[in-house]
């Protein structure tokens, strides 16, 4: 009924998420949905190296997903750590707010 | 490619697109949140699809689970009743842009993965060598402790290093817990 998948199917749709990603990235203020979107981004690349280890039968992109997933843990435990900090200093979580080197 | 189930694919791929764009454009941040929980899963079972066990059970595991407890966590925590209009707020033009920026990008990179021809098969882990030596995770814990033995315990550094940062973000310090800890004091010794 459908035709199979071809590789670059799955590989535009990894960029689809990415840009999506970036979208919010660029566009939204809220510091919540900015480490979310990075999360997307984080998660679309994982998809394409997964994807490239499929196509060229080899591990080396399965295992770098491992460490990458790794990396996005960290880095999403320190950011909502940032979050908090600003939030109890700033009593916000928007981006326009962080002006205390301004004045 | 060929084995890989396209209706099971073509849903997934709906899926994870449609809700990352709500992710993207909802206000409230915990609709956000609960958005970006189908788009996990929807990627897991992407995952599942392309032969990646291991990957797919580390995605529900790390991403569904633990990351997104944490930001709904810190979503509650923050008590952000007001939903945040900063998608109304930033100005029209730069909306725009940035939408037409990243669909350049994106048409670009279609354009590229189509126009590549298919890449020879270089790696000895065909599906079938993969079956045959015992599975996806077995072959992956094998490499992980032979090969990529110096990375993995570098992650065990990376992850420490990530437990202390946000425990020395996260904690009250300074001039507000001198003032609460007098507070307390005072409260004290007035009772």
């Amino acid at each position: 009924m459908f035709p199979a998948v071809e590789p670059w199917v799955v590989l535009s749709f990894c960029s689809a998420i990415f840009f999506v990603g970036l979208f919010g990235l660029l566009v939204r203020r809220n510091l919540l949905i900015i480490l979310m979107s990075i999360e997307l981004m984080l998660n679309a690349v994982n998809l394409t190296y997964v994807t490239f280890s499929h196509q060229l039968s080899s591990m080396a992109g399965q295992m770098s997903v491992f460490f990458i997933i790794v990396v996005a843990a960290a880095e999403s435990a320190v950011g909502l750590g940032l979050v908090i900090a600003m939030y109890r200093t700033l009593k916000s979580v928007d981006t326009d707010e962080i002006t205390l080197l301004k004045d | 490619m060929s084995e890989i189930s396209p209706v099971a694919f073509y849903l997934f791929a709906g899926m994870a697109l449609a809700f990352s764009v709500l992710t993207v454009l909802k206000k409230n941040p915990v609709a956000s949140a609960f958005s970006l929980v189908i788009v996990f899963f929807s990627f897991a079972g992407i995952y599942a699809l392309l032969g990646a066990h291991l990957v797919a059970t580390m995605q529900i595991l790390v991403y569904a689970g633990a990351i997104m407890v944490l930001f709904v966590f810190v979503v509650m925590l923050l008590n952000s009743d007001s939903p945040s209009f900063d998608f109304r707020r930033s100005p029209l033009i730069f909306r725009f842009a940035a939408g037409l920026v990243c669909f350049a990008m994106f048409v670009l990179f279609v354009k590229v993965f189509r126009e590549t021809g298919p890449s020879p098969s270089v790696g000895p882990f065909t599906s079938a060598a993969v079956e045959a030596a015992g599975g996806n995770t077995r072959v992956i814990s094998e490499l992980m402790f032979s090969e990529y033995i110096l990375p993995f315990e570098l992650t065990s550094i990376l992850l420490l290093a990530g437990i202390v940062g946000s425990v020395a973000l996260a904690k009250r310090h300074g001039s507000a817990e001198k003032a609460s800890s007098k507070k307390g004091v005072s409260s004290v010794s007035s009772r």
